[in-house]
């Protein structure tokens, strides 16, 4: 049962992207920060939770999933260092993925060579 | 084929009219098709992303851990198959069914770290890596530190 | 001499003596594959990096072009060339050894109109006796320019077409050397037109307007109608932007749909090989020119052409600061009998 509400909450958020691809001109990285800022504003807004209850990694793997770690750990390390959480808990709290993208892009660059299909 | 001679050198055309006229000439992406196809795909990559969370968990793995295992799980299946080429064909079906996923930012990051490597390792890879993903991250750290901003004040100031 | 607003007459007749063509593995799967003259399978045409490979490409075209006439380097006069790349780098670096004088030119898709126009302006100031026009594009050196990472997965808009990977050049001469009498007979620059289309992927659209005014004052300056010609040739509107120039002339109550054809239509087929509206890139009307449509001239399926090459004449940066595509259409007319 998990899975179906994964499925159809991760499902539902990349459709939304489709629809706002095909019908607004915004191009595919203009989504990309686009979702991203709303996931940290939903999850300000204390929206973006409940979803993540409910949807659980169909909510926390779309790109607005990473704004709701950017936010949640934000919020963590306010409460744990005070102000200075601000700064360090966004990034804290992604360091795993941000650390995994760029070493994987450096390693896929030394081997892969740009070609057409 | 015309009598016209002379012809009008202006086009009678205005701007707008124009706009309109390529609105409708153009083909119509077919968007029932593709809001499906992404809605399965990006489901689907979800699911793999739980499936991999749920087995972290079964070894006992703190939940917060499991997630990020999850995570840094997705972005090396999405280097990988970045690399491998194939990231670009499922993006031409899936569209934004594989552009939101964790796996999408992954190939966004990866994509031009391939292509600049023309160029070197600094002024190629290194400083074109982020040439695409990089708003992402502009924006979504520039948003939690101004809201984080906002929730301290809230929470410990007033 | 100048006839009318905008056109050149060229009494002079310049003539196209001879060309030569090279493209890639997609366009040899294309239904043009057999009039190209030389392909490669590797689209790194043996080379490091995509620009190297564009400029191997035309350089090779080039010198076949010279050593298939029996020709050596020093006997050309000029070289006019252009591509698609920051500051011409594919003409450049293709040039670079040939010991030729060269003259770069940047008119994005239209350029080898514009090399050629300028080739016969020379050669009717006798100023030059052989002259090469040529262009180059290549796919990826261009989509790495233009638009994404060629591994990123994204989705090409309904209206896009794709960068031909070619080139095609062409040798100008004085019409002393009359083998084949394919003559430049009037050529008729464009002006800029923009009627605000801002989508980098609906070049075609963002054309057709130019193309319209160019035909229009063409036709006009040299009291000719449409059907004067066998056929009006188009450099890369692709299949949508091919569609826009036919509405735009519908609106005068022309039809040119039946005197019309477009080389990015031409050079692929659209149905199957997946580059959604055709063709686009300095080298599509370069190649398909100096192939098909030459080869066409030559065997007298077509005597009187009017050849329009059309550039978009935006970059990436233009574009990010919101700018619309302002386009332009060059015209030459070329015709093998000539009272």
């Amino acid at each position: 049962m998990t899975y179906l509400f994964v499925f159809i909450t991760g499902g539902i958020i990349c459709a939304i992207g489709q629809v706002l691809i095909d019908k607004t001109k915004i191009t595919p990285a203009r989504i990309l920060s686009l979702f991203v800022t709303l996931g940290v504003i939903l999850t300000f807004l204390g929206i973006y939770e409940p979803i993540v209850n409910f949807g659980k990694s169909g909510a926390t793997v779309p790109i607005s999933g990473f704004g709701y770690s950017l936010f949640k750990g934000t919020v963590k390390a306010i409460e744990e260092k005070g102000f200075i959480g601000i700064f360090t808990g966004g990034i804290t709290a992604t360091s795993g993925g941000i650390a995994a993208a760029i070493v994987f892009g450096f390693l896929a660059s030394l081997f892969a060579k740009p070609s057409l299909k | 084929m015309s009598g016209d001679y002379f012809m009008n050198t202006n086009i009678n055309i205005t701007n707008s009219e124009y706009d309109d006229l390529i609105s409708s000439k153009a083909t119509k992406s077919s968007l029932l098709k593709n809001i499906i196809i992404a809605f399965i795909v990006g489901g689907l990559i979800c699911c793999l992303g739980q499936f991999i969370t749920d087995r972290a968990l079964d070894f006992g793995i703190d939940k917060e851990v499991a997630n990020t295992i999850s995570c840094i799980t997705l972005i090396f299946i999405g280097a990988l198959l970045t690399a491998l080429k194939l990231y670009s064909r499922i993006g031409k079906v899936a569209g934004a069914g594989s552009t939101i996923p964790i796996t999408g930012f992954s190939n966004s990051v990866v994509s031009p770290a391939i292509e600049f490597k023309s160029e070197g390792f600094i002024f190629g890879i290194g400083a074109n890596m982020f040439k695409v993903a990089g708003p992402v991250l502009v924006y979504g750290i520039t948003s939690s530190v101004i809201l984080g901003f906002v929730y301290y004040l809230i929470h410990y100031v007033f | 001499m100048k006839v009318g607003k905008q056109t050149i007459k060229f009494e002079t007749l310049p003539c196209i003596f001879s060309t030569s063509s090279m493209v890639g593995p997609k366009e040899m799967q294309g239904p043009l594959a057999s009039y190209f003259e030389q392909s490669s399978n590797d689209i790194y045409f043996g080379e490091k990096t995509f620009e190297k490979a564009e400029s191997k490409m035309l350089n090779t075209c080039i010198n076949h072009l010279i050593s298939k006439n029996g020709l050596a380097n020093n006997d050309i006069d000029l070289i006019f060339s252009g591509d698609l790349l920051n500051q011409c780098i594919s003409s450049s670096f293709a040039i670079r050894d040939l010991e030729i004088p060269f003259l770069g030119l940047y008119g994005a898709c239209s350029t080898f109109c514009e090399g050629l126009l300028l080739s016969s302006i020379c050669i009717e100031a006798n100023v030059a006796q052989q002259i090469i026009a040529s262009a180059s594009s290549h796919f990826c050196s261009a989509e790495r320019q233009y638009r994404m990472p060629l591994e990123h997965g994204n989705q090409k808009s309904t209206t896009s077409q794709a960068t031909v990977t070619g080139c095609g050049a062409a040798l100008v001469t004085n019409s002393k050397k009359l083998d084949n009498g394919i003559h430049i007979t009037y050529a008729t620059p464009g002006k800029i037109v923009d009627l605000g289309v801002k989508d980098m992927s609906n070049m075609g659209a963002a054309m057709a307007p130019a193309v319209y005014s160019t035909i229009a004052n063409h036709l006009n300056d040299t009291d000719r109608t449409l059907d004067y010609y066998d056929l009006v040739i188009t450099g890369d509107l692709g299949v949508h932007g091919s569609d826009m120039l036919v509405e735009l002339f519908k609106r005068e109550n022309i039809d040119i749909s039946s005197k019309h054809k477009d080389c990015g239509a031409l050079i692929y087929d659209t149905t199957v090989q997946d580059v959604i509206c055709g063709g686009s890139g300095c080298g599509c009307v370069a190649s398909v020119f100096s192939s098909y449509i030459f080869n066409e001239l030559k065997n007298k399926n077509l005597n009187k052409i009017l050849l329009i090459a059309t550039g978009a004449l935006m970059s990436p940066l233009s574009s990010y600061q919101g700018e619309t595509i302002p386009s332009i259409a060059h015209a030459i007319s070329i015709e093998n009998e000539v009272k």
